[in-house]
């Protein structure tokens, strides 16, 4: 884990990079925020339908096999 | 040349009572499917007298009982509705069989407007009951305890083509197409390798290549010839396969890329050896691997993963429609199969707006990385289970299709006219017509025939044996010319 972190470094920002990827990167990171807002939103309305005592509605769903 | 091909489907829906604990599944099926009800089309036979499931494609009879209900028992069990559909009760189960259709727009518009008509039965059903008693139902295939039940399509074939013909080619399409068609499971079942998440429902329940049964020892082909048309002419390839999809674009394609393969089969353009060793083993080793890498042995001795077997068949659709007419929804499914089998094997993931076992997947993995669950979690379960919930509230399936997540093929609107009216361009539409305009006079009904009992007269029987005749172009004249159903007999006699 700590190896591809250090990897990565480079691509972000490293030297000999214009003031343009600068932007990228905050660009980048804007994008990466709102992605992360969003899933955020679905994560939340789902959790806001999601049946209650899920363990027993699931050991309670039993069906006959059909066709 | 390929014949046109007509389809439907046919949904089993899972089905369960919430806070009775004298839950009897048939019970509700039977209160379900009468609890729907269309004005006047409620005491309709569902005809059996042409209904032949016991006839077997490779040219013989099977022994069983036929089942014929009494009266009563068949008005309660069958509706016939009037946008051409069927919707009734299949062992413990409430099924709703689309109307014929001529292309996959109009599948999924009535494959959707089946869940419509399900879920106001629902609404209906749940109010007869007790207090704090309601009905549940799911559009799956499996309570993840080794049951399942079915999705099925229809495609309607040349009779001249051989039942070993299809079976030559169909096979590994049919294995290896769940990589798009699969509506996603987590774990797995009836005795299968265990497994985090799964492609498919239905993979772990098909335990051998070709048979007649649908319910015991399932077959990846189904034999069960039973045209419901002209038999001399046609068949029907009852395709029981499938998962049960709520992607609008999954449906769209699992019958648009079906039936292209199809019409190659009829027209002797697969000439290519794609014939898998193990056809049950691989079916399996498919479904169980998410990231689509894993080979499978052909007969030939090649190894090819499922996405390359499927890259094959794009590759000979699109060599197959060069050289012909194709109309433009065709030219749609090729655009959208090559769209998919491209992301396919680059990362099955970036699908997460078009298939369902994908769209599924990656709802699963937010929901879990976000609370740090687990794949054995109850809650993750209860999410695989809820993606098919049909209440438009709590089905999890709608509520990404309510915040843009998923990709549309029809709008809501369409689907809610598609709960009245039938398809235009099929015998369905006389069907339907007939049941709007001569309701009180439509004694029974099935697929292939229509029958009026008018007055004290004989019954009599309408058959419809070429499912493209009885569209709006052939018979609106005669319907407008036909105030009442005897004058119809009339006219149709004349």
């Amino acid at each position: 884990m700590a190896e591809s972190t250090q990897k990565q470094k480079p691509k972000r920002g490293g030297e000999g990079e214009g003031a343009g990827s600068g932007e990228g990167t905050q660009k980048m990171a804007k994008k990466g925020a709102e992605l992360k807002e969003e899933m955020d939103a679905l994560v939340d309305e789902i959790d806001e339908v999601l049946e209650e005592n899920a363990e027993e509605f699931v050991k309670n769903y039993v069906q006959r096999g059909g066709e | 040349m390929a014949i046109p091909k007509v389809m439907g489907t046919e949904i089993e829906y899972g089905i369960t009572v919430r806070n009775d604990r004298d839950f009897d599944p048939i019970a509700s099926c039977v209160l379900l499917v009468n609890a729907y009800r269309e004005e006047h089309t409620s005491r309709i036979l569902w005809d059996y007298d042409q209904e032949n499931p016991l006839a077997d494609a490779r040219g013989f009879q099977v022994d069983g009982e036929k089942y014929t209900p009494n009266q009563q028992e068949n008005i309660a069990r069958n509706k016939t509705l009037v946008n051409g559909a069927r919707y009734y009760v299949d062992h413990a189960h409430p099924e709703y069989s689309c109307p014929e259709v001529t292309n996959v727009r109009d599948l999924v518009l009535h494959e959707k407007a089946g869940e419509r008509v399900v879920e106001m039965s629902r609404v209906e059903a749940s109010a007869l009951l007790p207090p704090g008693a309601q009905i549940l139902l799911y559009k799956n295939n499996s309570d993840r305890k080794g049951n399942s039940y079915g999705s099925h399509e229809n495609y309607l074939m040349d009779r001249r083509t051989s039942f070993k013909q299809i079976v030559e080619h169909l096979m590994s399409f049919l294995v290896t197409r769940q990589v798009y068609t699969g509506a996603g499971k987590v774990g797995s079942e009836n005795r299968a390798h265990p497994c985090e998440y799964q492609l498919t429902q239905r993979a772990d329940f098909f335990e051998t290549e070709v048979a007649l049964d649908t319910m015991v020892k399932r077959p990846i082909i189904n034999t069960r010839d039973e045209p419901h048309a002209d038999r001399e002419k046609y068949r029907r390839l009852h395709v029981i396969v499938g998962d049960s999809n709520m992607s609008e674009y999954t449906i769209y394609l699992r019958n648009g890329a079906t039936a292209l393969a199809l019409s190659m089969i009829e027209d002797g353009a697969i000439r290519k050896d794609l014939a898998l060793r193990d056809p049950v083993r691989a079916i399996k080793e498919i479904s169980h691997d998410s990231t689509c890498r894993r080979e499978v042995q052909l007969e030939n001795g090649k190894k090819l993963t499922a996405v390359q077997i499927q890259r094959e068949f794009l590759e000979l659709a699109l060599q197959y429609t060069s050289s012909r007419p194709v109309d433009p929804m065709t030219r749609d499914v090729l655009a959208k199969w090559q769209y998919v089998i491209e992301r396919l094997e680059r990362d099955p993931m970036e699908l997460h707006r078009e298939i369902d076992w994908v769209i599924k997947k990656s709802m699963i993995e937010s929901f879990m990385a976000r609370k740090g669950l687990d794949w054995e979690s109850p809650q993750v379960q209860m999410l695989d289970l809820q993606y098919h919930d049909l209440r438009p509230d709590k089905g999890i399936y709608y509520v990404l299709e309510r915040q843009g997540r998923v990709e549309r093929i029809v709008t809501d609107d369409e689907i809610a006219r598609a709960v009245t009216e039938p398809p235009e361009d099929t015998r369905a539409y006389f069907r339907g017509q007939c049941l709007k305009r001569y309701p009180g006079e439509v004694f029974g009904v099935n697929w292939d025939s229509i029958s009026f009992g008018i007055g004290d007269e004989p019954i009599k029987r309408i058959l419809m044996g070429e499912p493209l005749k009885g569209s709006k172009a052939h018979v609106e004249e005669l319907l407008e010319g036909s105030p009442t159903a005897a004058d119809l007999v009339k006219n149709l006699r004349a």
